[in-house]
C-alpha cells in the first residue's frame, strides 16, 4: 500500500504539511498574536506520519536506513526533530516551539526536495550486511535531530533573554516560555543528544576495533568532532562555566556543526553502490 | 425627571473624587438597613446594589417614573449626603443604556484600572446577594446572567485584561517570565514599608511560598514577616546570604545603595546558572545599576516597571473600542429580549418616556 505512491510523493506531502503548519502558525500569529498551537501540532503529526511513510518506502528501496545522500540525511534529521517534538512538545505546552519546529522541518524537507542534485544517486546496501553500522548512522543522525530541537529552544532562549535584558516586553514576549524553563529544556536536550551520539560512537568504535578498514576515517572524525563539542558544551554547562546566552549560542552552533558534518559523512560514501534509476514509482 | 423601567443610578470614580466616594461608601450596617428600606420601597420591583471602592450603583426595575429618584433620596438620607451634591455627580441611565453600562462595568471597561478583573467578581457577589435576599426578579436575573457571559466574551476576545497595570503585579509577571512558577522561588524583601509589603503580597497571591524580610529595623522586619507568614533576616546579612535567593525586592528608604555590584557578583559566582531577579522599587535606588550587566541578573528599577505599566495601560486602552463595540451589540440584543419582559411587568404608563441622564432631585 505504501508503495502505491513514490517515496518523494510521500515526502512532498509531508513537507507540505510542515509548511502548512508554518503558514497556519504565521497567519494565527499575525491575526491573534500567537501561533495556533493545536493546529500546528496536528499538521506536524500528519506530516510526521507521511514522512515516515516516505522514508519507509525509500528504506525498502535502498535496503536499509535511508541515509545515503544529502536529501536522505536532511529528511532523516527533520524526521528526528519532529519525532522528539511530538514527544516533548505536549509536555512543553508551548505553541511557539511547535511553530519553530514546523519552520525547521519545512525548511529542511523543502530544501532537500528542491535540490534534485542532492538526491541524484541513491546508494543501496549502504551499510553492507552489517546492522551495527546502520544502527550507528541512524543514532547519529537522530541525535542531530535532537540538536535541531536544541537550536530552536536556544533561539527562544535568546529572544526571551533579549526581551528581559532590554526591557522590551512587546506582545511577542508573551509567546515565549520562562527563561529558566528554556534553559532547563536546553540542558536536557543537550544531555539527550549527548547520550544518543555517545551510543552511536560506541557502536562504531566497537566495530572499528574488529574491522578498521570498514570504517571511514572522515566519517568517524566528523562524528567524533560533533560528539566532542557536544560533551564539552554539556560539561561546561553543568559546571556553570557556560551559561545563559553563551550556552544558547553554542546550542545553535552545535546544530550547524552537526549539519556541516554530514558533508564529509556523505562524501565518504562515494564508493557504495548507486541506484540512480531505481527510484520507486 | 424620572426613570421608568430599568434604571441604574449611582456615583463612580469618573465624577466622584475619593473624598466623596468615602462619604458614599456603605458599611455593612448601613448596607443592611438600606437594603431593607429599598425592599420596602413602593414601585421598586427588583434591585441590586453594587458597592465597591470606586462605585456605588443601584440597578433597579421601577414601576413608575419616581422610583429612581426615591432610591437616590433614600441612599442620600442614609449616608447623610447632600442630595443636590449627589445629583451633580450622579450617574443616571435607563433601559438599553443601563444594560450597556452594566455590561461595561462587569467587563472592566468602566474601571479606574482599565480591564481589571476584580470587578467581575464584585458584580457577581452583588447579584448573588440580591438574589439570595429575593430582591431580583425575571428582568434583573436575565440581565445579570447575560452580562456575565458578555463580560467573559470580551475578556476572551480582546486584549483588555492582558498585561498588568499595577507596579507590583508587573513585577510578579516579570518574575514568572523568568522562573515560570513561583512556588519554588525564594524571595527576599529588603525594606518593611508599604511598597515592599504590597509587592510581597502580590507575589504571595500568585503562589510564592518562601518570603524572607530584612529591614534596617529588625523588629519591623519581624513584625512584617509575621503578618506575611514569612521569615525575617538581619539586614546586615543581606549580602552574605544573597545567593540563597532568586528574587530580591528592594524597597528601603536607605539614602545609599544596599546591594553593591561586588556583593551581587559574588552571589552569582555561587549560583551562576540560576537567574537572579532584582526589583528595585526604592528612590534613591537600592541596587547598583551596573549589576544589570551581569550574566543571569535581571534588574528592573522603578522607571522600568512604570514604563511597562504605562505600556500595558495604553495597550488596554487601545482595546476599549473593540470591547465597547462588542458590548453595545450584546446590550442591544439583550435589551430587545428584556423589553417585552418589562412591558409585561411594568405598567404601560411608566414606559415609553425618554431615559433621563440623572434621577430627579428629591
Amino acid at each position: 500500500m505504501l508503495s502505491a505512491l513514490s517515496d518523494r510523493t510521500w515526502l512532498w506531502a509531508a513537507a507540505g504539511c510542515y509548511f502548512a503548519g508554518l503558514a497556519f502558525g504565521t497567519i494565527a500569529l499575525l491575526r491573534r498574536g500567537r501561533p495556533a498551537g493545536a493546529a500546528t501540532y496536528a499538521l506536524i503529526a500528519i506530516g510526521y506520519v507521511l514522512q515516515l511513510a516516505g522514508l519507509t518506502v525509500r528504506g525498502r528501496a535502498v535496503g536499509g536506513c535511508p541515509l545515503g545522500n544529502p536529501f536522505e540525511l536532511l529528511q532523516f534529521t527533520a524526521w528526528s526533530a519532529t519525532t522528539l517534538y511530538l514527544i516533548v512538545g505536549v509536555a512543553f505546552r508551548h505553541s511557539l516551539l511547535g511553530y519553530l519546529t514546523a519552520a525547521l522541518a519545512a525548511g529542511l524537507t523543502l530544501s532537500s526536495l528542491a535540490v534534485p542534485a542532492w538526491d541524484a544517486s541513491q546508494r543501496t546496501q549502504l551499510f553492507g550486511s552489517n546492522p551495527w553500522i546502520e544502527l550507528h548512522a541512524a543514532l547519529a543522525v537522530f541525535s542531530y535531530g535532537v540538536f535541531g530541537l536544541l537550536a530552536l529552544t536556544s533561539v527562544m532562549f535568546l529572544l526571551r533573554h533579549r526581551t528581559l535584558k532590554a526591557k522590551d516586553l512587546g506582545w511577542w514576549a508573551a509567546l515565549l516560555p520562562p527563561i529558566r524553563d528554556l534553559d532547563l529544556i536546553g540542558v536536557r536536550l543537550l544531555g539527550t543528544g549527548a547520550v544518543i551520539l555517545t551510543a552511536a560512537l560506541a557502536v562504531i568504535v566497537l566495530f572499528f576495533a574488529r574491522e578498521p578498514a570498514a570504517v571511514s576515517v572522515a566519517k568517524f572524525a566528523a562524528t567524533s568532532l560533533v560528539w566532542l563539542a557536544c560533551v564539552t558544551t554539556l560539561a561546561l554547562r553543568l559546571r556553570g562555566r557556560l551559561i545563559a546566552q553563551r550556552f544558547a549560542l553554542l546550542g545553535i552552533a552545535l546544530f550547524v556543526a552537526a549539519l556541516l558534518s554530514l558533508v564529509p559523512v556523505d562524501g565518504s560514501r562515494q564508493g557504495t553502490p548507486a541506484r540512480v534509476e531505481g527510484r520507486t514509482p | 425627571m424620572s426613570t421608568p423601567g430599568l434604571f441604574v443610578l449611582g456615583a463612580t470614580h469618573h465624577r466622584a473624587a475619593l473624598a466623596v466616594r468615602e462619604k458614599l461608601a456603605l458599611d455593612a450596617t448601613a448596607a443592611a438597613l438600606l437594603h431593607a428600606e429599598l425592599a420596602a420601597l413602593p414601585g421598586l420591583r427588583e434591585f441590586t446594589v453594587l458597592s465597591t471602592c470606586n462605585r456605588i450603583e443601584f440597578y433597579g426595575v421601577a414601576e413608575n417614573g419616581d422610583v429612581a429618584a426615591r432610591v437616590a433620596a433614600a441612599f442620600c438620607a442614609r449616608q447623610r449626603f447632600n442630595r443636590e451634591e449627589f445629583d451633580k455627580i450622579c450617574l443616571g441611565l435607563g433601559d438599553e443604556a443601563a444594560v450597556r453600562h452594566l455590561l461595561e462595568v462587569a467587563a472592566g471597561l468602566d474601571s479606574q484600572m482599565l480591564g481589571e478583573t476584580e470587578i467581575f467578581g464584585q458584580v457577581k457577589a452583588a447579584y448573588a446577594a440580591a438574589q439570595t435576599a429575593g430582591n431580583t426578579g425575571p428582568v434583573l436575573n436575565r440581565v445579570f446572567q447575560k452580562c456575565f457571559q458578555a463580560a467573559k466574551h470580551v475578556r476572551t476576545h480582546t486584549a483588555i485584561t492582558e498585561g498588568h497595570v499595577s507596579v507590583a503585579n508587573v513585577a510578579v509577571d516579570l518574575a514568572i517570565s523568568i522562573f515560570g512558577g513561583l512556588a519554588d522561588a525564594r524571595i527576599l524583601l529588603l525594606g518593611a514599608g508599604e511598597i515592599g509589603e504590597k509587592t510581597a503580597r502580590a507575589f504571595q497571591s500568585r503562589g510564592a511560598a518562601s518570603v524572607t524580610v530584612a529591614s534596617r529595623r529588625l523588629e519591623r522586619a519581624m513584625e512584617l514577616a509575621r503578618a506575611l507568614g514569612a521569615s525575617a533576616l538581619p539586614f546586615e546579612q543581606r549580602e552574605a546570604r544573597l545567593a540563597e535567593f532568586d528574587i530580591v525586592v528592594c524597597a528601603t528608604a536607605a539614602p545609599g545603595m544596599v546591594l553593591g555590584l561586588d556583593a551581587i557578583a559574588t552571589a552569582m559566582a555561587r549560583r551562576p546558572a540560576q537567574p537572579l531577579f532584582l526589583i528595585d522599587q526604592a528612590l534613591p535606588r537600592d541596587v547598583d545599576p551596573a549589576a544589570a550587566e551581569l550574566e543571569n541578573v535581571f534588574l528592573y528599577n522603578l522607571d522600568d516597571l512604570a514604563q511597562i505599566t504605562e505600556r500595558n495601560r495604553l495597550a488596554r486602552e487601545a482595546e476599549v473600542g473593540k470591547g465597547r463595540a462588542i458590548l453595545a451589540d450584546r446590550a442591544a440584543a439583550l435589551w430587545r429580549a428584556v423589553a417585552p419582559q418589562l412591558a409585561a411587568s411594568v405598567p404601560t404608563q411608566t414606559r415609553g418616556e425618554a431615559a433621563p441622564q440623572k434621577p430627579a432631585s428629591a
